[in-house]
């Protein structure tokens, strides 16, 4: 060992400087306080290493980025512990950075000859959030975007470069294709280069100067190697395990581990739970103070003045008192910022509102994944085109803002919200099942608010036929409605009822003719399976079908439908409310027509 | 080197001390570095193509004269997280040898993995790498090929009268001996 760094050092000249580094006493000895500067340039390290592999798999484009790391998160063995352990450190880097400075400031070791010292390890500080920022965009999920937005946006304030520098930075007006290419360069070549090479010059420093350390009164004079190096392996070795421990998430309820991947980011569809890494929550809730035009003072004027303040340090510690105003300086800012970042983060607790746009994003990435793992597959278009066709994520969405204002899913709005009003018409939770339709006919429950109660027909002919005619009934015939139920059910062709129904064949095939019988005259009104020119009420051939059911949010006017005497109830396809493309979700997601993976259910 | 007394440390705690760091360090460093190898060495399947038979063409495509002609061969392909219907896999050269029977070729030349043209002029395949020639029926025709075996012969199964189905397969270029890659 010692033969090859004799030889190695009389080859680079690097000999003497190793060897002061490693042999040299250092005054006091080994201590934990100087552990710092290794773990600081071992976080990084561990960064460097996973990031290195994380790139042989990243694919950086707006169809491909989110696609690539779900790859590596949900179908290769060990991808969540790597992406897990590169940004947990990730976040470990900053706040080691930032109690380092803490740390310098109030053992007043920035005064000379450590000046350099404190400055490289403030600019380390912000090029360490930089990098974060940078690095949440990359995968390109709900959260890393719309987290990402803010700072990008806050670019735009600097003083005359702004809009230039956003622009240089985003690649374009827009997020493009070329934003993620840019992100990546900043975040795996440009920024990580700058860093490595401030921390080398840190690290050099911290043990040129590491004699100008108040050392303790003893005789303990130590070299780095090997008293020293243990307590710095040691160190690293716990800063890895409180990593890992945060990666593992023993306490998730849901059993996930790693860092989470949301759904693929959507420039349309705001994520509303979006929230900065949390060692920048306070800035976040800090902006909050400075409302409209000032939120320029906010997040650039500030935070400057306070970092010229943090780079005079040094210099102001020389004396006494200006030691005194930097401790105490430094105190309201870490404070301010723990107080700021518990605040915003309380109220997000507390806020029911944001707790629900949180599960539901949650929802919706599950959903992403699922879908993306069904056996079609991720399709070129990417992952998000899965998320904006499937009938199980726009159906409810598009019912909520379209159909709750009178209807009603399962007694909600379709997105889990109760609507203040009393719904107006039908609750249309398993529409066309032989549960629903059972209801329709039971004369208790067809004028409540469930079914008729609401609407214009709560007291026309369908609803006094069920509670005449039917109530009516003698209990033999009573026994023939569920044939009906069964009958009528099958038009609509559910896939829930897809094998009830195969094997249901007679009794369907019966309650056909009960239908038109005299016992139970429906095609009286209704055209049932032949023309009926004379039908005056909707048709109940192949109802609620995804035919039947599309061309009723069509135009139900129709004649074929309520004709002249429908309810309130807008025509979605001829109007133009709707496409076609929308309708289909919306009629697919009633139906209960949706992938489903084989082991997850469908709600 | 250094003449510092220190730097000899004949004492046993130091070893100790010393064999302590590097053991934690090194376990401290191998947890990313284990974690990435192990992601970055994955293995991974290829193409979901391997030995079942594709529809390449119509009999009604190929020239009656027994001349060659390339279709590309049209897969389902995973492609690490995409899946891409129809995509083109690999290639091959189809050719009747009398009115019933027809002969494939993977186009893929066992030498260096070019592909090989059909020569019109020569009435053989040629590969425009390193001039591999090989006859009609697949065989290395000219002492000078660097190609170690001929062209690799694909299974064809004529169905429904008209329709080619090859057994596609790509095979390991280099080697005398078909071995499946």
């Amino acid at each position: 060992m010692k033969a090859l760094l004799n030889w190695l050092g009389h080859r680079s000249g690097l000999g003497r400087p190793l060897s002061a580094f490693l042999f040299d006493p250092i005054p006091g000895g080994a201590r934990w306080r100087h552990t710092w500067s290794t773990l600081v340039v071992f976080v990084f390290l561990v960064q460097v290493i996973t990031g290195c592999f994380l790139l042989t798999g990243y694919s950086a484009s707006t169809q491909t980025a989110w696609e690539s790391v779900h790859f590596l998160q949900d179908h290769t063995t060990w991808g969540w512990l790597l992406r897990g352990i590169h940004a947990v450190s990730a976040q470990a880097f900053v706040v080691l950075l930032a109690l380092h400075v803490l740390q310098m400031v109030i053992h007043r070791s920035y005064v000379a000859p450590r000046e350099l010292n404190f400055l490289l390890l403030l600019a380390l500080l912000v090029l360490s959030v930089k990098i974060s920022v940078a690095g949440w965009f990359l995968p390109f999920d709900q959260k890393g975007y719309w987290a990402a937005r803010v700072p990008l946006n806050l670019i735009g304030l600097l003083p005359v470069i702004g809009p230039w520098a956003q622009q240089a930075v985003i690649g374009g007006a827009d997020v493009t294709h070329l934003t993620l290419t840019r992100m990546v360069a900043f975040h795996t070549v440009y920024l990580p280069a700058t860093i490595g090479l401030f921390l080398g010059l840190y690290f050099l420093l911290t043990h040129r100067h590491r004699d100008a350390i108040p050392a303790p009164d003893n005789d303990r004079d130590q070299p780095w190697w090997p008293h020293q190096a243990l307590r710095d392996a040691v160190a690293c070795a716990a800063v890895l395990a409180v990593v890992l421990f945060v990666v593992w998430r023993p306490w998730s309820a849901d059993g996930g581990r790693g860092v989470e991947l949301m759904a693929p980011a959507d420039p349309s569809e705001l994520y509303p739970a979006a929230r900065p890494e949390w060692f920048m929550l306070w800035l976040f809730e800090f902006l909050k103070l400075f409302p409209g035009e000032r939120e320029f003072i906010g997040a650039i004027v500030i935070p400057s003045l306070a970092l010229l303040l943090l780079a005079a340090m040094p210099w102001l510690g020389r004396w006494r008192m200006g030691h005194a105003f930097n401790i105490v300086f430094v105190g309201i800012v870490f404070a301010g910022a723990v107080g700021l970042g518990f605040r915003a983060w309380n109220k997000d607790r507390l806020n029911p509102e944001h707790q629900q746009h949180r599960a539901r994003a949650h929802a919706t990435a599950e959903r992403a994944r699922q879908l993306a793992g069904a056996p079609d597959g991720i399709p070129a278009a990417g992952a998000l085109s899965l998320l904006r066709h499937d009938p199980f994520t726009q159906g409810p969405r598009l019912f909520a803002q379209h159909c709750a204002s009178c209807h009603r899913y399962a007694g909600q709005d379709g997105l889990g919200a109760t609507p203040d009003d009393p719904p107006s018409a039908s609750d249309l939770k398993g529409f066309g099942s032989r549960e629903w339709i059972a209801g329709l006919l039971d004369p208790e429950r067809i004028a409540t608010p469930h079914y008729f109660g609401g609407t214009a027909f709560s007291n026309r002919k369908m609803v006094k036929y069920v509670q005449r005619d039917l109530a009516d009934l003698d209990d033999e015939e009573k026994q023939l409605i569920p044939k009906i139920v069964a009958a009528l059910s099958a038009e609509a062709g559910l896939k829930t009822q897809r094998e009830l129904e195969a094997r249901d064949e007679a009794v369907i095939a019966e309650g056909r003719e009960l239908i038109r019988s005299d016992t139970f005259f429906c095609t009286d009104c209704h055209q049932f399976r032949q023309p009926d020119e004379d039908a005056t009420a909707p048709d109940l051939t192949g109802y609620a079908s995804r035919e039947w059911l599309t061309d009723f949010l069509r135009n139900p006017a129709h004649p074929r439908f309520y004709g002249t005497r429908n309810d309130r109830m807008p025509a979605y396809g001829e109007d133009q409310i709707l496409t076609d493309a929308e309708l289909g979700l919306v009629v697919d997601w009633l139906r209960g027509e949706w992938y489903e993976a084989a082991s997850a259910t469908g709600e | 080197m250094s003449d510092n007394p220190r730097s000899v440390n004949p004492d046993r705690r130091g070893f100790l001390k010393g064999a302590g760091a590097l053991v934690v360090g090194a376990g401290a460093l191998g947890v990313p570095v284990g974690t990435g190898l192990a992601v970055f060495l994955e293995p991974r399947s290829g193409s979901e193509t391997g030995g079942a038979f594709i529809k390449v063409a119509s009999t009604n495509a190929l020239p009656a004269d027994g001349v060659p002609r390339k279709f590309s061969v049209l897969a389902d392909r995973v492609n690490a997280w995409n899946r891409q219907p129809a995509a083109p896999v690999g290639a091959v050269y189809l050719r009747r040898t009398d009115e019933t029977t027809i002969e494939a070729f993977n186009v893929v030349c066992p030498h260096a993995g070019c592909l090989v043209e059909y020569a019109p002029d020569r009435d053989s395949y040629l590969c425009p790498c390193h001039e591999s020639t090989f006859a009609l029926d697949g065989t290395i025709n000219d002492p000078q090929s660097p190609a170690p075996r001929g062209l690799d012969a694909l299974e064809v199964n004529l169905r429904n009268g008209t329709e080619i189905w090859v057994r596609f397969r790509n095979f390991r270029t280099g080697k005398s001996e078909q071995i499946p890659a």
